[in-house]
Formats: C-alpha cells, structure tokens, sequence
C-alpha cells in the first residue's frame, strides 16, 4: 500500500547552532524541549507581571472608597491582569508543556514541523510585547476588560491606542497557537512510536489532541474579531458601532463564539496533567480511560453550542436562554464523569502525597467548586444576578486558578525533574502549597458572597454597604499570602535548579515513555524507545508477568 | 447584626422566584461537594501509602457499570434543575405582548436618564416606582453597553445600544433599593449606581405630580445671579431646566434636582453642601466624569446652589 506520508521524512539535517550553552542556541532552537522550556519561562514572567496586577487591584479593593489607584489605572489593571493571565500564562504554558511533552510520550524525535513550532513560540512573545508596549503609550493601555466588548473599544469611547495594541497583540498570538494546534494534531496523528495506538496514548496527550482541535476551530472566529475590531478603530469600518450601523451584539457572539470554547482550551490540558498525576502517586492505572478520554471529546464538542450562556442578560429571549442553560448544563455530566473517575483512581491505592499529588487532590475539591458553581450560572435566571457580579469572579477564578493553575503547579513539580535533572525542594514545595490553597480559598470564597449581595465586577471603587468593606479585606488579606506562596515558588525553582536533588530518570517511579529517558532527555530524545505493548509502557516492562494488557484481558474474560 | 443585602433581601416576587431557585441550588451544590470532599477525605486517610509497605496495589482499570450510574444520575438531576430554570424563567421574564413601557431607562455614561412616557417626566439616577404594579420597563444606550442591576427587585439586563431590551418592573415592597451598572462601560463604571424608590401609589402620584411641575424661574437675590451664570455659563450645553431656554439632554434634567436624593449617580448625597463641593470640582468626586471641572468661583458656586435649591 502506498501513501503519501503526511509528514516527509527530514532529508537535510534541522538546523542546528552549535553546541555551546550560549543564548542563541537558545532563540535559535526549534527542538521542542528547548521551546517548551522558553515557553515556561516565558509564562512564568508574564505570571509575576498578572499576579502583581492583581495585587495592585486587591490593595485599592481593601476597603470602600479607597484612593490607592485612579480609575483609569484600576480599568487598566484588570484588563492586563485577564488577558494576561489568560492568554499570555495559563494558555501558553500548557501549550508550551505540551511541546515538551507530547513528543516524548508517544515516542517521537520532535514535533511534526519544528520550524513551525519555534514560529507558534515567537508569535506569542510577540504578541506579548506588543500588548506590554501600550503601557509605553501617550495613554496607556487598554481599559476595556479582557472582553474588550463594542462600542466601548471602538474609536468614540477608547481614543487611546490601547485596544489596538491589544488586538494586534491577541492576533499575532492567536496565529502562534492556530499553527500550535495544528503541529499537535499532526503529530501526535503521525509520529507515535510503533504500538502507541491512540487507544493507548498517555491521557495527556488526548487532553492535547482534543485542546488543538478546539485551537483551530476557535481562534479563526476571535482572529477574524479582532481583525473587523482594527478595521473600525484603524480604517473607519463600522462592524461594531451601532451609531453607524453596526451590531454591537455581534462582537459578543463573536468573542464567545471564542471565548468559551477558550475555557476548555485552558483546562482540558490541565485535566491532562491530573490524569497522569493523580495514577502515578495512587499507583494504580487511571479509573476507565475510555471514559476520560471519551468524555473530553464529549466536552470538546459541547464546547462550542454554550457561548452565549456569557450573554443571558443581552435579552436574547427565553428560547434562546433555554437552549443555551440545557446545553450548558449537559457540560456537567462528562465533566463529572471526570472527577468521579479520578477520585476512582486514588480508591484502593497507596497513595504518595508529594508536591504534585497535594496539588492534584487539592485540583480536585477547587475545580469541583468552580464546576458547581458553574452549573448554577447555567441556569439562566440564576445568572441573571451572578452574572457580572463577584460571583462570576468568584467562579471563574475557582475554575483557572484552584482548577488550571493548581494542576498547573502539580504539573511543575512532577515534569521539573524530568525538565531539568534536579527535583525541587519538596520542603519549599509544601510551604508553597499550603499558602496557595489557604491564600486563595481566603481570596475567592467570600467573592461568593459579595457577588450575590450585589457587589458588581469591574469597579475600582464600593460604596461601604453591610459587609462589603470586611469581605473584600479578607479577599485582598489572601491575595497578599498568595503573592508570599510565590515568591516560595520562584524561590524553590531558583534554589532547585542550582542545588536541587539529582532527579534520575524516573524519580516518580511513573509509567509514561518521557520517564524512559534521562533527565533531561538528550537532544535526540531516546536512544532507544521501549516497546509499546500497553498504555503504561514502563509499567510493563516492570512487572513482565502481569502487563497491562494481560489484566485487561482477563478482565473483559471475566 | 445589620441584615445582608442582594440576594438574602428578596423585596419582589420575581427576586424571591430567583433567589428559590438559586438556594435549591446552591443546596444541590453543597450535598455534591460534601459528597466529594468526605470522599477524598475518607481516601486520603484510608489509602495513605504506610511506611515500609512498598509493593503495588491491586491494578483496577474501570468499571462500565459503574461509569453509566455516575453518567446518569447527574443527568437526572440536570434535568430536574433545567425543568425548575424554564419554570423560574418564565415567571420572572412573561412574554410582553403589545404593552407599552411605563418607564423607558436610556444608559449615558456614567449616569440613567428616566423617561416616564405616560406622564412625560423626565428625571435621573433615582426610580420612582409604585409598590405591587407590574411595569415595562424599556431599556436603551447612547453611548456603549450598560447592564441595569438592582439585586433585590430586578433581573439584570443590557442597555445596549441599537437593542432595546425590556423587563418586567415589580417592587414587593415599599423602600429604597440600591442598584448599580454591572456591564462594565468605561472610567466611571463604578460610579454610575442607581436607586429605586418604591412608595405607595398615593406618593408616587404626588412626585409624579412635583416633577411635572415647571418651575418659577426666581428673579431676585442670589438664586437669580446662578440662575444668570447658568444659561451663560456651559451648564446649559448639557442640562436641561424647564421653564428655560435649557434643554440640552447630554446630562442629567435638573429641573428638579433638590427632589433627588444623590448627586452625580451616586457618588454624593445631595446637601447643599455636597452640592457645593461637586460644582466646584466634579472631577474630584468622579474623575473623568463628562461633567467637566468650569473652575467657578465660591460665589459663583453658591449661586448656582441657590439657583438649583430654588426651583420648585
């Protein structure tokens, strides 16, 4: 049978300079590991410069009518502070992880195309430094929101170049990670090792698969957004200005059309992260992987008919309301499946509790939370007082933060051995984890409340009603031992990287091929790829007398 | 103890029909997590690795059984809650039919313009809504996108402009109520916050009735002199005050502003003397509010505050 290979076979060498440690070896790389690492890096940058926008923003919040920041700065700090943290931190780290991971775990050299992948990268730096650079501006930057919704960005009510640098921005990165996308789809449909069917990848990888497809789906639709958003401000169009015609609606169904479908782009790799974590320290297989990864398509899916449960107060009327409360309530039944798998997992296990699973059982509590939650403001008359309100803040942050970034931190401090050779302090690692979870429980909770007694998003003031003064200083007191929780994180990684434990290649004792090899794996990735006969490769070749495969048989024989 | 606010002060039936519904869940919501957590708890201390025990436990991979129950019991209870979402809906949000609103709420930022198309009143910031009517309201933008939120009465809902939205209009009971914009709409979101007064229908009559009252213009004394500055100074290119060549609708009508309660959407009581501080600079209250600092003397101040407090 004779096809024509969707990858060809690299005939010229990649290109490759030198040797030597220096900096440029570094801009100049298109291997994978070295990509992911400068996205981390990266992210870890753009995660300082977000959280102390929040800092900023908690300290003006700490009591009514406090004078700390003008408006216009506090409007600004929230608009970097979620774009930031959302397209510049949470999005690409998992995208970068991904880099660095996917290739190893289905046993191949690198990505399908390298090249392709060091351009996603830089994209995104530059899209970075171009939203930054409005800071630099006459005025500033933008003071629209992270939603940047029309007529409010557009030309009459944003004169400030704000906006623009901030869709240039956003555009420049959402081409980085369509090209992402697309290398993961390619890659992990082409390159696995032999054995490595896709009934047997690492979840992670599914988590992956299902994420880029969403990224090609998606950003095309804010892509073209913000393009019509650059053509009004820069070229005098009218898509979005309602005085001349324009449909000031059309953006929201555009942005959602986005942006919810974003939501899972953010948390679907993380699901990835616990799927390998929460096995390897239960030392037991993931509980039902078909159905994990079954239930990640069916949310992938899902994801993109629920946008406008953002927009129950834009008065689409109570049909299109109802369709859209079902549809994304029915968001909850896979979701749940999850969690209830992963809680499987760890029953009947011995279960570890190091760094990555404290953070990953943690993942669990928090997400379930901001799921919850989520499901109320499915309903669409609930939404109709939450939504807007600290509620919605409440919520979304128990999502990203006690969601995303909680297995983001499970993630770091599983893969920074295999990263970089070296574990990090698991001391440092534990005061770390016991802040963040009481930092930002203490931060976000009572946001629960305050939004449900009417205090509204997005204000840099409140006028002093019952409670609101005490409930935002408790929210601001957490977000200060959270901002300490950091500086013991950056404080461990730079510890660690100097005088860390040596790692060893596979100091989690875990399953998946990335543990094969050493830490850090050689530029070529293996030297030899173990056979692939199940879906924990290293588990197999450990336990020869009862693989995978084996106990799955008798299973099904039973 | 002072009483919580919002959703713990439900003064309307639609408010108490969302406020059911949103406790019905928040209880499904904390029996699910109870069950999660005892669970996790139960699996932390009971599957802890023991020291010394280093050998692998029994390899489970799944059950098929067990992953349909835990597919269809939460497909039950999604089906239960968006049978009771339909139901609360309905009841809060009916159809309008052929109804004209009685009171058209138009969203400028930072502040609402009140447009009572029956009786032609035309006011600001503070609605005046008789107790246990059932209203239209019309909702209408300007400029950008505003959300009108008063969480003990109403359903949040959109100003957007070129869509007009409406809502259903019911306060339980008599009193003031706090609202504020909740889509955010620039520099001054925080402070464009709205009131509702509900008052009996004999008092929403009698204001009803001083607001449409034109008042005499005064013709001596200090209130005379700010009544002079403001058709000459730019107050007028702004402010409407009826009985004069003021009618300029780019800010608040002040024909009757000593009937309202606050200044500037909020951000001040509105006394004399709050009065005075606001002319004298209101970009100190409200920053980057449209209502620019006209760097007016004291006497020219305190004129003007005659000239508003005698308008009746």
């Amino acid at each position: 049978m004779s096809r024509v290979p969707l990858v060809p076979e690299n005939i010229e060498p990649l290109p490759r300079i030198g040797e030597s440690e220096g900096l440029v070896t570094w801009i100049g790389s298109i291997d994978h590991k070295q990509i992911g690492i400068m996205y981390v890096i990266a992210t870890l940058v753009f995660f300082l410069i977000g959280g102390l926008e929040a800092l900023l923003m908690r300290i003006q919040l700490m009591q009514p009518s406090n004078e700390f920041l003008s408006p216009e700065a506090f409007n600004q700090l929230f608009t970097m502070h979620g774009t930031t943290m959302i397209f510049f931190v949470v999005m690409p780290f998992l995208i970068g992880v991904g880099v660095y991971l996917v290739p190893l775990m289905i046993g191949a050299r690198d990505m399908a195309f390298p090249r392709l992948n060091a351009l996603s990268f830089w994209l995104f730096v530059f899209g970075g430094l171009l939203l930054y650079y409005s800071f630099f501006t006459q005025s500033g930057a933008p003071e629209v929101g992270w939603f940047a919704y029309a007529p409010l960005s557009e030309k009459p009510f944003s004169l400030n170049k704000g906006p623009t640098y901030w869709a240039l921005g956003l555009l420049a990165t959402g081409i980085g990670s369509i090209a992402s996308g697309l290398n993961n789809i390619v890659t992990i449909l082409t390159l696995r090792t032999p054995g490595m069917t896709l009934r047997r990848v690492p979840l992670f990888v599914w988590m992956i698969l299902v994420t880029s497809f969403l990224l090609i789906f998606v950003i095309p639709i804010i892509s073209a957004a913000f393009a019509m958003l650059l053509l009004d401000r820069l070229l005098g169009a009218t898509f979005f200005t309602p005085a001349s015609g324009g449909s000031a609606i059309l953006y929201q169904h555009f942005f959602w059309g986005f942006g919810h479908p974003e939501v899972y782009i953010l948390i679907l790799p993380a699901f990835g992260i616990i799927s390998e974590v929460i096995p390897v320290f239960s030392r037991k297989p993931i509980y039902g992987y078909e159905f994990v990864a079954g239930s990640t398509v069916a949310i992938g899916l899902l994801s993109l008919a629920v946008w406008a449960h953002h927009m129950f107060a834009v008065g689409l009327g109570n049909v299109v309301n109802a369709y859209f409360s079902l549809a994304s309530m029915l968001i909850a039944i896979p979701t749940g499946v999850k969690v209830l798998n992963w809680v499987a997992t760890m029953w009947g296990g011995k279960i570890r509790f190091a760094t990555p699973m404290l953070f990953a059982v943690t993942f669990l509590i928090e997400f379930v939370v901001g799921g919850l939650s989520g499901v109320a403001i499915a309903s669409a008359p609930i939404d109709w007082q939450a939504t807007d309100s600290y509620f919605i803040v409440a919520h979304f942050h128990y999502v990203l933060f006690g969601g995303s970034l909680f297995a983001i931190f499970a993630g770091v401090y599983y893969w920074f051995p295999k990263f970089t050779g070296r574990m990090l302090s698991e001391c440092l690692g534990k005061w770390h984890f016991w802040l963040t979870l009481i930092g930002f429980n203490l931060t976000f909770l009572v946001q629960h409340l305050l939004g449900l007694v009417g205090m509204p998003r997005r204000v840099y003031t409140y006028p002093d009603l019952p409670y609101w003064g005490i409930m935002n200083l408790i929210s601001t007191i957490g977000a200060i031992v959270l901002a300490i929780s950091v500086i013991i994180f950056v404080w461990n990684v730079i510890v660690s990287l100097r005088h860390g434990k040596a790692a060893g290649d596979n100091p989690w004792n875990a399953w998946t091929l990335e543990w094969a090899t050493t830490s850090p794996p050689p530029v070529y990735d293996f030297e030899l790829v173990p056979p692939v006969r199940g879906r924990r490769p290293l588990w197999d070749l450990a336990h020869p007398d009862v693989p995978d495969e084996k106990q799955l048989e008798n299973r099904r024989g039973s | 103890m002072e009483k919580l606010g919002g959703i713990f002060n439900a003064s309307s039936p639609e408010m108490a029909a969302m406020a059911g519904l949103t406790f019905y869940m928040l209880a499904i919501a904390i029996a699910i997590l109870a069950i999660i957590v005892v669970a996790v708890a139960y699996i932390i201390i009971r599957y802890r690795k023991r020291p010394g025990d280093d050998g692998e436990p029994r390899q489970d991979f799944g059950s098929i059984r067990v992953e349909i129950i835990w597919t269809v019991v939460p497909a039950i209870i999604v089906a239960v809650l968006f049978f009771l979402t339909v139901k609360t809906m309905l009841a809060v949000d009916p159809p309008k039919g052929d109804r004209k609103p009685d009171i058209i709420i138009i969203g400028h930022q930072w502040w609402w313009e009140l447009y009572y198309p029956n009786s032609g009143v035309l006011t600001a910031n503070e609605v005046h809504l008789p107790v246990g009517e059932k209203w239209l309201a019309r909702l209408e933008s300007v400029d950008v996108i505003h959300d009108f939120w008063v969480p003990e009465l109403f359903r949040k809902i959109d100003l957007i402009p070129g869509h007009p939205n409406h809502i259903w209009l019911v306060a339980g009971k008599p009193g003031t109520f706090l609202g504020a914009c909740a889509e955010f709409c620039g520099a001054q979101h925080a402070n464009m916050r709205i009131r509702v007064i509900a008052q009996t229908r004999e008092e929403f009559d009698a204001w009803e009735k001083e607001q449409l009252r034109i008042p005499k213009t005064p013709t001596s004394g200090e209130a005379a002199k700010g009544g002079k500055i403001f058709l000459t100074e730019a107050c007028m290119n702004c402010h409407t005050v009826r009985g004069t060549a003021a009618a300029a609708r780019v800010g608040p009508d002040l024909t009757h502003l000593n009937t309202r309660e606050t200044i500037g959407a909020g951000v001040l009581m509105n006394t004399s003397e709050n009065l005075k501080k606001w002319l004298s600079n209101p970009q100190a209250y409200k920053p980057s509010s449209l209502m620019p600092n006209m760097k007016l003397s004291d006497d020219e101040v305190n004129q003007i505050v005659a000239y508003l407090g005698a308008l009746k």
